[in-house]
């Protein structure tokens, strides 16, 4: 298919663009086969807007007289109009936006088209392989094995081809469990917790079904986690009555009888379109301009945003509590395995282990327990707050385990090696991006596509110094605790710098932050500069005795070493760069 | 002493309003000024400090198993939760601690006894800290329009009012005093605070006792006056900052407010801030959901809502903005009033201040703005806050809604205030301690009745001493921003957790940004002193060149981004020291080291030594910082 096909009008010119808090600018709007670009080239203000089409979450259009008007709506929950002259050139470009943002085809998605301008100092696509991580594990225990029963994709779909399970389960018995999990996901190894040897495994719901059927393979395996005499926790994301309503269709949950040494808690963390309407009342509510404040809290109170971000922080800290506390290892799942249960085990991980609050650590931890364990991101993101579709699929719960992540940063504002711009990237990524690798819905639709052949990866972008350097948090200072963030109400904030991000000015907040970065910068600066002069003077300290010395000794050459130790003074000074030549030797 | 019938009780629990961790047990001591209750069962000496005058209610509750529980809510929202093991003993606390925490008599207040040893210069020059009339000078008064008058100078027009009060120079005494007839309690219209790059001003009144259709002459030309000061704009502002329906209530009893068609170019306005009674329940609400046990996300967001605080708030900051926007940008001067002018006004003009004028935005022009607007003017802190035993009903949160509205505005601005948010918790304590004299008494007539000048300490030479920890470690200094222009819709307003649930360290972030950033600060001090220090050595090692070393030093310390307020330390061989974050925090639990802190901002201050200097160092500094005109 050519783009070209789609695009009737690729150009119109006295276009005006209005944004909240910038004045309205004037220029040249053009459309790509990916791009609407908007320039204006006065020579005072000149400035480009680029947006992917992939970014454009609905489109409006209005009409007074033959001015038209398009509001475009993004996923990353920016809104823009443009005033287009001229009826039928608004009307195809609307047309043109409307087709262009809603291709069916993933081949034809920017990432497959998009050409890296930047240099790839190391492949994203080759990072956090199953087999660097297993090699870590492999150190420390050797009760685990690499299993490659999925290698073909043949056992669970959705499961990556390698995965981690218990030395003692053979391929044969995984085969079986497969069968009594819910889409094949068995239980697997999440995490390993290295204080006292307790794991996190995951998996979908067994599937009893109303006559309790059970499998002996599934209760070794899990079992086969636990120290003798020990209990475990299984983690339930599902209330008990959505868990026992799910036996009718065949799912289920596991039975005390046949799991004795488990425990099983349930909790209550909400799916799909409840969590999409919860989102797309929130972004109302943030883009309601009315002075009633009563109106806002009832509005933010309906939205319920803040109790599933409670409710599913509040099961990771309980999962992580079983885990560093009880001394007992977890199971979690839910219905399919691939959203709440995603969301309870990678922020347990982030509260148990500091690797997680790393960078590289949290771009890991997104690889394995979300893109490695299959949580379907081309369903869930297809659309975002401004989205009319009925399709039940898309949800918001990669955000609001973003928005978890947030919350206990800003708890723990000195623990993460990384920031809130990072975050916010990772979520616009997520949903619009130049790089494959949200494409897919589990590595299996992945290797199809040969994404990792045709496209670049977010993170040979991500991890290149120029772009870290955006990403760092100045008051990160490695600690190596497990930190336990406090979910009480009052703890909780809105996460401003997504969801009220284009409706304020952030000119005062982000020159607090550049201040901030500013004063440790200056304080790093100068302590280093300390060291060097200390340094300077422990060795100056030692000539000047070695001259003494030969001025007791040799008095004869002592002008020609006096004139030595001065220029050795100048060398190191000049390294420090603290004094200028002329200001010594003057 | 004679209030305290059982100084020592044994085996006193004290409950964890939140957790079910197991209770402290311990000894409560009753001392003549505070409640100090010593854990015995932790392993580090746990101590809780409550100062009697910070305890607004003492509950005895249904007996429990445990023994007799005794609830007490603090003006600054500590609550403590304690159970005792006799009934007697229960009972004779609660009966101390209800005399001790509102004595009958001012003179019983810890201020009058409070004895920071400090010699009696030292003290009087603590009062002189702040004066009103170099602020008056620094907006350029007296000049061709305004002037200061002593006219009220045997609280003959006002005895809410100070002395020295500013009127239009076009206002005669007849007129002065022909207003003050016609103005609830004789709060005639005056100077708050005049815009000088415009000549706009900002005036504060009472109500007109206008009833149905009374008029006053003198009044209207005392307007006038006002208005004509401002040449640059044909009319004023007359904000009346009750709701329309209170105000027209008051006519029937002959009080009221202004007819436009009386008073020349005038646009009148109202401003619906709600009255001490609704602003009391309301915070009343606020705190029940603040004390909610495992509240859900809903019961919480649907308790705020209820609690109508923030809106209270938002109506606050609201008239802030209308009266700063209209002195800035319509450059016109505005009246503002409410019934008697001593709360709801006094929130809205020095919101406005604040707004328009970086200097107050400092920690010298924050406490001259509250002496001014607040402590000058007559705000009733006495009756507001409760401080003897009195009428409940005169008691309500206006000035610690102002605060809050501060504490707003550094979530917007983080940047533009040279305080810390501690220094507003600092400041709210000791509006309810007593421990200092600033705010006992209704009015300044009070005050010099009560001998407070010469018996009490002032506070702010005592917080200027904290000035390293109090300070805004981002603050970009006094030029950096002009003018605010906040915000105010809805979202832009967040609940202060740091306040109502200051005492729930559980709830707060467990690394303070601000700590982290502090450190840097007295970090970065250490490093440039010894920085200079190695450079000074450095040439002198190697033979004479002290002439190039001298010069050297001074050098680098002008480069330095802020001046040395410390006494320089010779740091030579001692290691860096290390960046202190608070990072431990999570694995250990939460440690309440509250107590602790309390404790240390309300026990005695000690180190006063240099207070002289300190406040020597203040006042050069204002005299560096602004410009002046005398």
């Amino acid at each position: 298919m050519e783009f070209a096909e789609l695009i009737k009008t690729p150009r119109a010119d006295n276009v005006v663009l209005h944004r909240p808090f910038y004045l309205a600018v004037e220029g040249t709007l053009c459309l790509t086969g990916h791009h609407l670009i908007f320039s204006s080239r006065r020579q005072d203000n000149a400035e480009e807007l680029w947006l992917l089409h992939s970014n454009i979450d609905s489109i409006e259009k209005r009409f007074v007289g033959s001015l038209g008007t398009i509001i475009i709506k993004c996923k990353d929950l920016r809104i823009i109009q443009l005033d287009i002259p001229g009826m039928e050139e608004c009307l195809n470009i609307a047309s043109s936006i409307e087709a262009l943002s809603t291709l069916d085809s993933v081949t034809l998605m920017y990432p497959f088209f998009y050409r890296p301008m930047f240099e790839i100092v190391e492949d994203g696509w080759r990072c956090f392989l199953p087999d660097e991580e297993f090699e870590l594990l492999s150190s420390v225990t050797d009760e685990w094995r690499l299993s490659c029963i999925n290698k073909e994709f043949s056992v669970c779909p959705s499961y990556p081809p390698v995965v981690i399970v218990p030395k003692s389960i053979d391929d044969e018995a995984l085969r079986k469990v497969a069968m009594f999990r819910h889409g094949s996901r068995f239980p697997v190894l999440s995490y390993y917790h290295k204080k006292n040897g307790m794991v996190m495994m995951r998996s979908s719901q067994p599937l009893t079904g109303t006559n309790g059927r059970r499998c002996k393979e599934d209760e070794k395996l899990i079992n086969a986690t636990l120290r003798p005499g020990k209990r475990g926790y299984i983690i339930d994301t599902r209330s008990l009555n959505v868990a026992q309503q799910a036996r009718a269709k065949g799912g289920g949950f596991e039975q005390e009888v046949h799991y004795p040494q488990w425990r099983r808690i349930h909790k209550c963390i909400e799916r799909f379109n409840i969590l999409q309407e919860s989102l797309i009342k929130l972004v109302e509510a943030c883009n309601d301009q009315s002075h009633n404040m009563d109106r806002w809290l009832s509005k933010l109170e309906a939205s319920n945003w803040l109790t599933h971000v409670k409710e599913i922080l509040t099961a990771a800290c309980l999962a992580a509590q079983c885990i560093d506390r009880e001394g007992a290892s977890v199971l979690v799942h839910g219905t399919e395995g691939t959203d709440s249960t995603l969301q309870v085990t990678s922020l347990a991980q982030i509260i148990l282990d500091p690797r997680c609050r790393t960078i590289r650590g949290f771009e890991s931890l997104v690889v394995r327990e979300w893109l490695q364990a299959g949580h379907p991101f081309q369903q869930r993101c297809a659309q975002s707050a401004y989205s009319n579709s009925k399709q039940k699929w898309e949800a918001p719960v990669f955000l609001l385990f973003l928005d978890c992540v947030w919350q206990i940063l800003r708890q723990f504002p000195c623990s993460f090696e990384f920031n809130e711009q990072f975050l916010i990237m990772l979520f616009e990524h997520a949903y619009a991006s130049q790089f494959g690798t949200f494409l897919g819905n589990n590595e299996n639709e992945r290797s199809k596509l040969k994404l990792p052949q045709k496209t670049m990866s977010l993170w040979s972008w991500v991890n290149r110094s120029e772009e870290l350097s955006k990403f760092q948090n100045p008051l990160f200072e490695a600690n190596s605790l497990v930190i336990w963030p406090s979910v009480a109400p009052q703890s909780l904030q809105l996460w401003e710098g997504v969801f009220l991000r284009w409706n304020r000015p952030s000119k005062f907040l982000d020159e607090a932050h550049e201040e901030m970065i500013n004063i440790i910068k200056y304080n790093k600066e100068l302590q280093a500069k300390v060291n060097a002069l200390r340094r300077q003077l422990a060795q100056l300290q030692t000539v000047d005795r070695m001259q003494e010395n030969l001025r007791h000794t040799q008095l004869g050459i002592v002008s020609s070493l006096g004139s030595s130790s001065v220029s050795k003074l100048h060398t190191v000074l000049a390294e420090a760069g603290t004094l200028t030549s002329t200001q010594l030797c003057g | 002493m004679e209030h305290i019938t059982t100084p020592k009780v044994e085996n006193v629990k004290l409950l964890d309003r939140y957790t079910n961790r197991k209770a402290a047990n311990g000894t409560l001591y009753l001392t003549a000024t505070h409640l100090i209750y010593v854990d015995a069962s932790a392993e580090v000496r746990k101590e809780t400090w409550i100062l009697h005058h910070h305890i607004a209610t003492v509950e005895k509750m249904p007996l429990t198993t445990a023994g007799y529980p005794l609830l007490i809510h603090c003006k600054n929202f500590h609550v403590a939760h304690f159970v005792i093991g006799q009934e007697r003993d229960c009972h004779e606390v609660y009966t101390s601690l209800l005399k001790l925490s509102q004595p009958a008599k001012p003179e019983e207040l810890y201020a009058f006894s409070y004895n920071p040893k400090m010699s009696k210069e030292n003290r009087e020059t603590g009062w002189k800290l702040i004066d009103l009339k170099v602020d008056y000078q620094r907006m350029g008064i007296p000049n061709d329009y305004w002037e200061i008058t002593d006219v009220n100078k045997d609280y003959e027009i006002c005895n809410t009012y100070p002395p020295e009060i500013v009127v239009p120079r076009a206002a005669s005494k007849a007129v002065v005093i022909g207003s003050s007839r016609f103005r609830s309690r004789g709060r005639i219209p005056v100077l708050s605070y005049l815009y000088k790059e415009n000549n706009a001003a900002i005036c504060r009144c009472s109500q007109p006792l206008s009833g149905f259709s009374a008029r006053c002459l003198e009044d209207e030309q005392m307007l006038q006056a006002i208005r004509e000061a401002n040449p640059g704009s044909p009319f004023m502002y007359v904000v009346d900052t009750r709701p329309k329906l209170n105000a027209m209530a008051n006519r029937a009893a002959g009080k009221g407010y202004e007819n436009e068609d009386n008073y020349d170019n005038i646009r009148f306005k109202f401003i619906g801030i709600e009255n001490i009674h609704v602003m009391r329940n309301s915070l009343q609400k606020l705190l029940e959901v603040c004390e909610m046990k495992s509240p859900s996300m809903s019961d919480f967001l649907t308790g705020l809502e209820n609690s109508g605080w923030l809106r209270h708030i938002k109506a606050v900051m609201d008239a802030g903005v209308f009266l700063a926007k209209a002195v800035k940008d319509e450059k016109a001067s505005v009246l503002v009033h409410c019934s008697d002018g001593w709360d709801r006004t006094a929130q809205v003009c020095s919101l406005a201040s604040l707004l328009l004028d970086p200097f107050y935005r400092t920690f010298k022009g924050f406490m001259v703005l509250i002496e001014k607007e607040w402590i000058a003017m007559g705000h009733k802190f006495s009756h507001r806050c409760g401080h003897l035993d009195g009428d409940p009903k005169e008691v309500s949160p206006v000035f610690t809604q102002f605060i809050e509205c501060v504490w707003q505005l550094m979530q917007q601005f983080p940047c533009t205030f040279e305080f810390n948010e501690r220094f507003l918790l600092e400041i709210h304590d000791h509006v309810y301690s007593c421990q200092f004299g600033n705010f006992l008494g209704i009015c300044h007539k009070e005050r010099e009745d009560l001998k407070i000048f010469e018996k009490t300490h002032s506070l702010w030479p005592f917080l200027l001493q904290k000035k390293q920890e109090l300070r805004n470690p981002l603050y970009r200094g006094f030029t950096a921003y002009k003018e605010l222009q906040p915000n105010t819709l809805p979202f832009s307003f967040q609940f202060w957790c740091g306040m109502y649930n200051r005492f729930d360290k559980g709830m707060h972030p467990k690394q303070h940004v601000l700590d982290h950033l502090l450190s840097c600060v007295s970090q970065k001090m250490k490093l440039e002193d010894s920085a200079s220090d190695l450079e000074n050595k450095l040439p002198f090692l190697d033979g004479p060149l002290p002439s190039e070393a001298c010069s050297l030093s001074k050098v680098g310390r002008a480069a330095s981004k802020t001046p040395m307020l410390n006494t320089p330390q010779d740091y030579e061989g001692e290691p860096p020291p290390v960046l202190s974050n608070g990072a431990s925090a999570g694995d250990i639990g939460v440690v309440s080291d509250v107590d602790q802190k309390h404790k240390e901002n309300l026990s005695p201050h000690q180190d006063l030594h240099d207070l002289n200097d300190t406040v020597n160092m203040l006042n050069a500094e204002a005299k560096d910082g602004k410009p002046q005109h005398h």
